[in-house]
């Protein structure tokens, strides 16, 4: 690998993540956030849910490259090595099932 | 055509012997039941099975007391996790060479911290789609399981559940093109540990010095202190040579999910 190549454990434990509403999803007021490489997508899905206070019974997907959804168990680090782009991991998330 | 049809076919009828058994002091048992035994492909998932092996249960217990969420399996002290292969799982959690591979089945007290629920089949379906676009993602950008009919997306889970490789194969041959423009970008890598979460990080099938990453190079990007000589590198059930190159691994021993799964075990 590429010394300038950024990965998450050169990154101090840290990355960052950027999220993105899809849809009538609400939007974050706060869109950047620094996260740790150890947590999960399940994570994730649960700090948005919670942040845009969403009903227990409705549902939030979060997809990478507008394409797929991680499993809930994938950690943000691995998302990050592979699909980041410009030192940011982009993720959209959405009520609704957004792409297949 | 880059698969050698042998070792693809080899891969898909590889299978363990199972022994299910009831973690019957956890309920109300009528008539303690003999353990349910299975041949699992090693490239299919554990709900697939547990259909059955449930129902035979079940005939022991008093339903009312059990509720079908709950159920959950362990091996060793290890929860196994529904949504990895069944493949991935033996190889990384079975240190011994005794068979059938006898695994409990939980019927109570799920761990939530350690694994996610399986909402039946559906559920499994849609992870193992997510997880092939994932892998396209990588080889080629989205591109070709995007321009897949809901069809083929169906062709491909229909093959894996009812055991049939050339269904199964029509369609994901066109996943596995590797060239001219649908040349790999990145090798879909998962590599294991016992008691670690897998990493996963990009792997090119060709290094710096232009010729094919080899599994020890993959293996170094991985993990940078990774040693060869207190390392078993293993996919399959099979000990893996170091010197393979990663862009064969993709295109004959990946899972049907596309992504090669490695565990990294040691001597």
């Amino acid at each position: 690998r590429r010394p300038s190549v950024p990965t998450a454990a050169a990154s101090g434990g840290k990355i960052e993540v950027l999220l993105k509403p899809v849809g009538d999803a609400p939007i974050m007021k706060q869109k950047k956030w620094s996260v740790e490489t150890n947590k999960s997508v399940a994570w994730i899905i649960a700090f948005v849910r919670k942040y845009i206070k969403m009903n227990v019974s409705d549902s939030l997907f979060i997809y990478v490259n507008q394409c797929f959804a991680p499993s809930p168990d994938q950690s943000l680090g691995n998302l990050f090595d592979c699909f980041a782009s410009d030192g940011k991991l982009v993720l959209h998330y959405s009520t609704t099932q957004a792409w297949g | 055509m880059p698969q050698d049809y042998d070792v693809t076919r080899q891969v898909w009828e590889g299978k363990v012997p199972v022994e299910f058994v009831l973690a019957a002091h956890e309920c109300t048992i009528i008539d303690a039941p003999k353990p349910y035994y299975a041949m699992l492909p090693r490239i299919s998932y554990f709900p697939l099975a547990l259909e059955r092996a449930y129902k035979y249960f079940m005939s022991a217990v008093d339903e009312s007391e059990v509720n079908k969420d709950d159920v959950w399996l362990e091996y060793d002290g290890y929860p196994l996790k529904w949504h990895y292969p069944v493949g991935v799982l033996f190889d990384l959690h079975k240190t011994d060479d005794v068979l059938p591979w006898q695994i409990t089945v939980h019927l109570k007290k799920f761990p939530e911290d350690d694994i996610i629920r399986c909402a039946g089949r559906d559920a499994l379906e849609s992870m193992f789609m997510q997880s092939l676009k994932e892998a396209d993602q990588l080889k080629h950008r989205g591109e070709i399981v995007n321009t897949m009919q809901k069809r083929d997306h169906k062709q491909l889970w229909n093959g894996l559940v009812n055991d049939r490789f050339d269904q199964f194969w029509l369609v994901n041959k066109k996943l596995m093109e590797n060239s001219g423009s649908n040349t790999f970008h990145f090798v879909p890598m998962r590599l294991y540990k016992t008691d670690k979460p897998y990493r996963q990080v990009l792997v090119k099938p060709m290094n710096e010095a232009a010729e094919r990453t080899t599994l020890a190079e993959a293996c170094r990007i991985f993990d940078p202190d990774f040693d060869s000589s207190s390392s078993r590198v293993v996919s399959h059930g099979v000990e893996v040579p170091l010197d393979t190159p990663v862009i064969w691994l993709a295109e004959n021993l990946a899972y049907p999910d596309n992504f090669v799964h490695i565990s990294i075990l040691s001597s």
